[in-house]
């Protein structure tokens, strides 16, 4: 089901970080992407109500404000960019969490089998008697992540789910996601910085800059090297490969290296 | 499939089944130690005996028992678990390992609270004679909550914050009630002491039944979010992500808090390090699933309130030692010693 964001405006204590962002996300993967601090995780806040924002988001033809909370929640899931805890719970116990509406005092069987087939979806069941605590930066990460899917959204939204993963793990992690989003029509927003992840996995990638977006469109129309020059700055060779998914081969900052400058004086 | 979840999960709940029946098989042995320890020794078969058919039992054993000891061995069984549940709930609030009543202050604001009502033998809200001390002394501690709180929220305050603020007020409160002291009369200080070190001897079966009647009341209240208390543990951007309101959870539990610390202050004086150290005794045991988290620092609460009970009598024969004091006596080493024996790493 299509989501539609339109006009959305917001800033923290009156800066404006969101000025008019207008997008729309179909039923797949969608990237987004832009330089550090461009609003992207703002935006993910503001679609899934922790942030009010001005404008509107409709979902399935529905304007957000018109949903119940409830129903809300149950179909939107957000992952946050940072989700560094120190709680002591075990990975099982963490996992179920992400279902917290259908807790009761006693743990369904229903509650508790998904909690393992979504542990197991990725690959982490041996983790689920482990305390929290124990847990290395990109497992904790892997917990997140379970937590964010267990019930089955209609809309998942991810801020940065590579992080803290090995290479392995962030190709699997996003065989998962695009898989999950084929089988149950979701609404995938990722917000992503690998530009080669974005154009592998996504469907359509939404370019960020200046509180707007700039491009939207397939990787390939959106990853270019004339984009990555304006707004990243940096000089790069993009290349087609067999599939025509463009791949970013990196080359140097158009700016001069401050950190260069500052040693050499 | 299904088999392998629910067998993984029944070793992981059966493990914090059997911690809470041990501690509950010791609070039930420290509470008839209690209750046969004191002036005139008891044995455990005549206090089991007078309690639960006090028609059989001498009547000298029977007024000791009923009148002297029962309430008190319940009182301290009782105000453990109000202390245990405050600092629980305090730490989860407010994201903080070191939160308590104790440590920020709103136990010396009830204290304070407590003895400007005998001082001045008024109270702040119009109540009761009874009730005024109680009264003055939730009211006080309801302020300091509300302080820490505003400051909390103020530009998105660091658990450092929250912890210096939590000093301040009890800097504040403390001197505030050294001034009182001073203007006091002796009768008054005398009664001042009390809030000060804290003391189960002037235990009523009325004060016991007010206490609990706040214990039954919070229980519910915190009960029915045990799930969100837990998420909130997540931190509060993926607790609110679902659906948890970050902000009424907050004022909520500084309310209950308030309310568990002042009944505590009240009738029982302050008594400090159980709120800190019986939440972290839980979480080292059965984890922070807030279903057994709770309970268990309540129970917790119980058992070092009760051990104290007991200690306080035999310490020095024939005087009943303050027991706020003894608290913090065993709290500070017992928490010293977590510090540097735990393992993982819990907060
Ligand atoms: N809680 C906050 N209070 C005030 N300003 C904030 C807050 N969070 C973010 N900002 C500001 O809003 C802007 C956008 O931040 P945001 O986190 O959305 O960026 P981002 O695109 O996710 O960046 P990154 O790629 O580094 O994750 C930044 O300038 C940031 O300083
Ligand atoms: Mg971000």
């Amino acid at each position: 089901m299509k989501l539609e964001i339109k006009n959305l405006k917001f800033g923290y204590n009156s800066t404006p970080v969101l000025k008019s962002v207008n997008m729309v996300a179909e039923p797949m993967v969608t990237a987004i992407i832009g330089p550090n601090a461009v609003g992207k995780s703002t935006l993910l806040k503001c679609i899934c109500g922790i942030l009010k924002a001005e404008g509107s988001i409709v979902f399935n033809g529905k304007d957000l404000k018109e949903y119940r909370k409830d129903e809300v929640i149950k179909t939107i899931s957000y992952l946050p960019q940072e989700s560094s805890t120190s709680a002591v719970m075990t990975v099982l116990e963490a996992t179920m969490l992400g279902k917290i509406n259908s807790l009761g005092w006693r743990i369904k069987d229903e509650d508790l089998s998904a909690s393992m087939d979504t542990l197991e979806k990725l690959g982490i069941e041996d983790l689920a008697m482990r305390p929290m605590n124990e847990l290395s930066g990109g497992q904790k990460q892997m917990v997140s992540i379970a937590q964010s899917i267990i019930r089955k959204p209609k809309v998942l939204l991810m801020d940065e789910p590579t992080n803290s993963l090995d290479l392995q793990r962030q190709l699997e992690l996003f065989d998962v996601i695009q898989t999950i989003t084929e089988d149950n029509g979701m609404t995938t927003v990722v917000a992503l910085h690998d530009l080669n992840l974005a154009a592998r996995y996504a469907g359509n990638v939404v370019l960020m800059n200046g509180g707007k977006v700039v491009a939207s469109g397939s990787p390939a129309s959106v990853i270019t090297e004339a984009m990555i020059r304006k707004v990243y700055g940096v000089n790069a060779r993009v290349t087609l490969d067999g599939e025509g998914i463009p791949q970013v081969i990196p080359i140097n900052s158009t700016r001069k290296c401050r950190i260069k400058k500052a040693i050499t004086g | 499939m299904n088999v392998k979840s629910k067998e993984v999960y029944r070793k992981m709940t059966g493990r914090k089944y059997l911690f809470l029946l041990s501690i509950l098989v010791a609070i039930f042995l420290t509470f008839i130690l209690d209750i046969m320890t004191g002036p005139a020794s008891l044995s455990a078969k005549e206090v089991i005996s007078t309690i639960f058919f006090p028609a059989y039992s001498e009547r000298s054993v029977q007024v000791i028992v009923w009148t002297f000891r029962l309430p008190v061995a319940l009182m301290a069984v009782v105000t453990g678990i109000t202390l245990g549940l405050a600092g629980a709930n305090m730490q989860t609030i407010l994201d903080n390992p070191l939160a308590s009543p104790y440590t920020l202050g709103i136990s010396a604001a009830a204290g304070f609270g407590a003895a400007m009502a005998i001082v001045f033998g008024v109270g702040v809200l119009p109540f009761a004679e009874t009730l005024f001390v109680p009264v003055n002394a939730f009211v006080f501690s309801l302020l300091s909550c509300m302080a820490i709180y505003g400051i909390a929220r103020f530009k998105r305050a660091t658990s450092e914050t929250i912890v210096l603020t939590g000093i301040a007020v009890l800097f504040l409160f403390d001197s505030l009630l050294a001034l009182l002291e001073y203007t006091a009369n002796p009768e008054q200080v005398q009664a001042i002491v009390f809030w000060l070190f804290g003391s189960l001897t002037k235990t009523t079966w009325t004060t016991l039944g007010i206490t609990v009647g706040i214990v039954l009341l919070v229980i519910p209240l915190l009960a029915i979010d045990v799930w969100k208390l837990t998420a909130l543990r997540l931190g509060d951007d993926k607790a609110k992500s679902l659906g948890v309101n970050v902000e009424r959870m907050r004022l909520k539990g500084l309310i209950l808090v308030s309310v568990l610390t002042s009944t505590a202050v009240a009738f029982v004086g302050t008594i400090g390090f159980i709120g800190l150290v019986a939440p972290h005794i839980a979480r080292m045991l059965v984890g922070e699933d807030h279903r057994y988290f709770l309970p268990f620092s309540a129970l917790s609460g119980a058992f070092i309130l009760s051990t104290a009970s007991v200690l306080s009598k035999v310490v020095v024969p024939g005087i009943i030692f303050p027991i706020g004091i003894l608290t913090s006596l065993i709290g500070i080493p017992f928490f010293v010693w977590l510090l540097l024996y735990k393992k993982r790493g819990y907060w």
